[in-house]
């Protein structure tokens, strides 16, 4: 880092110490930690996000879109939930960036150059639908720790880069491979250089997937730094977190990987059925997989107010991890009767689906509209908050906005 | 008073004085030096740290306060606000906080995660008055199994 820079904040935090920084608190303090009293940046100049974008944290950087903020059929930069388990890089010296491929089951360890990677290997495109595993987590009660997600932390972006599988296939993948991890390039928030903010990664059969791409464009243009500039994972349908953001290593095992935020309760949920509140032991934890089938209404947004006798035009869309929705309803009875949405097929495998109908209301009044998706397997997102769990992951209750019919 | 012993005595004090202040003058140089250049007292730096720039030594500054909140971080003005400052946000914001709930046993339980896996210090002492002011001004609310909509600003819709 910057030597003046080090030298004149270090200096700074000397002199807290010569001038007695309420010693008494800070006795158990360790040395340069410094409490952070001031806004650690504009994030939406930072990141180049919408205002109406909702910051849950700014350290780590933590932002999420509103369900009416995600009415575009790709999601652009602007609109995207942005999740971090630690620091974002400093800075990032795209001509020396390398990926390294290692672990106990690759064939041939090597090291390849992003351009190596752009040139080497076919390119490919997909759509595919990213959703942190805490999206929905402010619904939970007894509530569970952690950014307090409403319904923003989805996204369905365009995605361009090349098969995780043509580079395990160029390696070699040892028959006793079971899973693969990545490492990224972000600090941990302690700063410690030796521990990694998160590490986590996915089976070989999903790595093996044609959509699990190692990414290097968003949207047609290089991934924004607060995804994961300048090489992303992308898993495509699993919880968010692993795809791996400023991707430097991947390491294939011969066991579950055990990189940071692997191990529960850490996007992992109660093998079995528990009670709100109840505590689970970490032997009794299973690591999420794929997401479950959800919806989101994304216009009109929340509290419109129409006249008598129109109708009313929704749309919106609608995901189910690993498979795709199959159906369609909206209610404005609470759920007493339910009407189809027109469905689309998905653009490809693991992209979000868009969904719309148009909604009569029979007299005026306060009306909710309620969506829900059925996945393939005949599988329906539940009206109320699904099964507690200790982390407050996988909330897929059914989205509604509040309508007023005058 | 003999003028010899008078002599003897003052010439003494004349030393430990001098001792006196020459210590005092090495420590302040010692100290410029120390804020010019870090590395002289630190045994160990680590240059790839990152230090967070602080502009104003004071924690809570006089001005902060308004309405019951501390400003700048957002944190209810109690009792153990400038414990939880200090030892909170050196590694996270304090929305990481504010967004949360929990009670006394949840509170103590995300600190023991964070003294595991983060590398959270020994609170010490603080630890009581931190747990205090979290469980007090961050407890749970029962939010049944759906809460109703709330907050919904209304508006007419014209464009369909």
């Amino acid at each position: 880092m910057d030597r003046r820079k080090f030298i004149k904040e270090a200096g700074l935090a000397t002199a807290a110490s010569v001038v007695g920084l309420d010693i008494v608190f800070s006795s158990t303090l360790p040395e340069n930690y410094i409490p952070l009293v001031k806004e650690p940046g504009n994030p939406y100049k930072l990141f180049g996000i919408d205002p109406e974008m909702t910051v849950l944290n700014n350290k780590p950087w933590n932002i999420e879109a509103k369900a009416h903020l995600l009415d575009d059929k790709i999601t652009p930069n602007k609109y995207m939930f942005v999740r971090n388990n630690g620091l974002i890089p400093q800075s990032i010296d795209v001509s020396n960036w390398e990926l390294v491929i290692d672990g106990e089951s690759v064939v041939k360890p090597r090291t390849y150059s992003l351009q190596e990677l752009k040139t080497k290997f076919k390119q490919y495109s997909y759509q595919l639908t990213l959703e942190c595993g805490g999206n929905g987590r402010s619904e939970f009660n007894p509530p569970a720790k952690g950014n307090q997600w409403t319904v923003g932390a989805v996204s369905c972006a365009k995605w361009t880069g090349v098969r995780l599988r043509d580079i395990l296939e160029d390696v070699g993948v040892k028959e006793d491979a079971v899973y693969i991890g990545y490492h990224g390039a972000d600090v941990h928030l302690s700063k410690d250089p030796n521990k990694e903010a998160i590490s986590r990664g996915v089976p070989m059969y999903k790595a093996l997937q044609n959509e699990t791409l190692l990414a290097f464009k968003m949207n047609d243009k290089d991934i924004p730094l607060a995804h994961g500039y300048p090489l992303r994972l992308i898993a495509g349908g699993w919880p968010a977190s692993a795809s791996g953001k400023w991707l430097n290593r991947i390491s294939i095992r011969n066991k579950i990987h055990d990189g940071a935020k692997m191990k529960a309760p850490s996007y992992s949920v109660p093998c079995h059925a528990v009670a709100p509140g109840e505590k689970v032991k970490e032997s009794d934890m299973c690591i999420i997989e794929s997401m479950p089938v959800k919806s989101l209404i994304t216009y009109p947004k929340t509290g419109a107010m129409i006249e008598a006798g129109s109708k009313l035009e929704i749309r919106g869309h609608a995901w189910a991890g690993e498979l795709e929705v199959a159906k369609m309803e909206y209610s404005i009875d609470f759920g007493a009767t339910w009407k189809t949405c027109a469905l689309d097929r998905p653009t490809n495998r693991l992209a979000w689906q868009h969904f719309r109908a148009s909604v009569e209301f029979p007299q005026k009044g306060y009306y909710e509209v309620w969506a829900r998706a059925t996945d393939e397997k005949g599988v329906c997102q539940p009206m109320l908050v699904p099964g507690w769990n200790p982390k407050g992951y996988l909330n897929n209750a059914c989205h509604r906005i509040a309508v007023k019919i005058k | 008073m003999h003028y010899e012993e008078f002599k003897k005595i003052v010439k003494r004090t004349y030393v430990v004085l001098s001792l006196f202040f020459g210590l005092l003058l090495i420590i302040a140089g010692g100290l410029v030096y120390e804020m010019l250049y870090p590395s002289f007292l630190i045994t160990e730096t680590d240059q790839d740290i990152v230090y967070e720039p602080i502009e104003n030594l004071e924690v809570i500054g006089k001005n902060d306060i308004k309405n019951g909140i501390h400003e700048p971080t957002g944190f209810v003005d109690a009792n153990g606000l400038e414990q939880v400052v200090i030892n909170c946000t050196p590694c996270h914001s304090a929305k990481l906080v504010t967004q949360n709930r929990a009670t006394r046993e949840g509170w103590i339980g995300i600190i023991r995660w964070m003294q595991e896996t983060q590398n959270l210090w020994d609170l010490g002492a603080n630890e009581a008055v931190i747990v205090d002011y979290l469980a007090t001004h961050y407890a749970p609310e029962n939010k049944g199994r759906r809460e109703l909509l709330n907050n919904i600003e209304w508006y007419d819709l014209k464009d369909k």
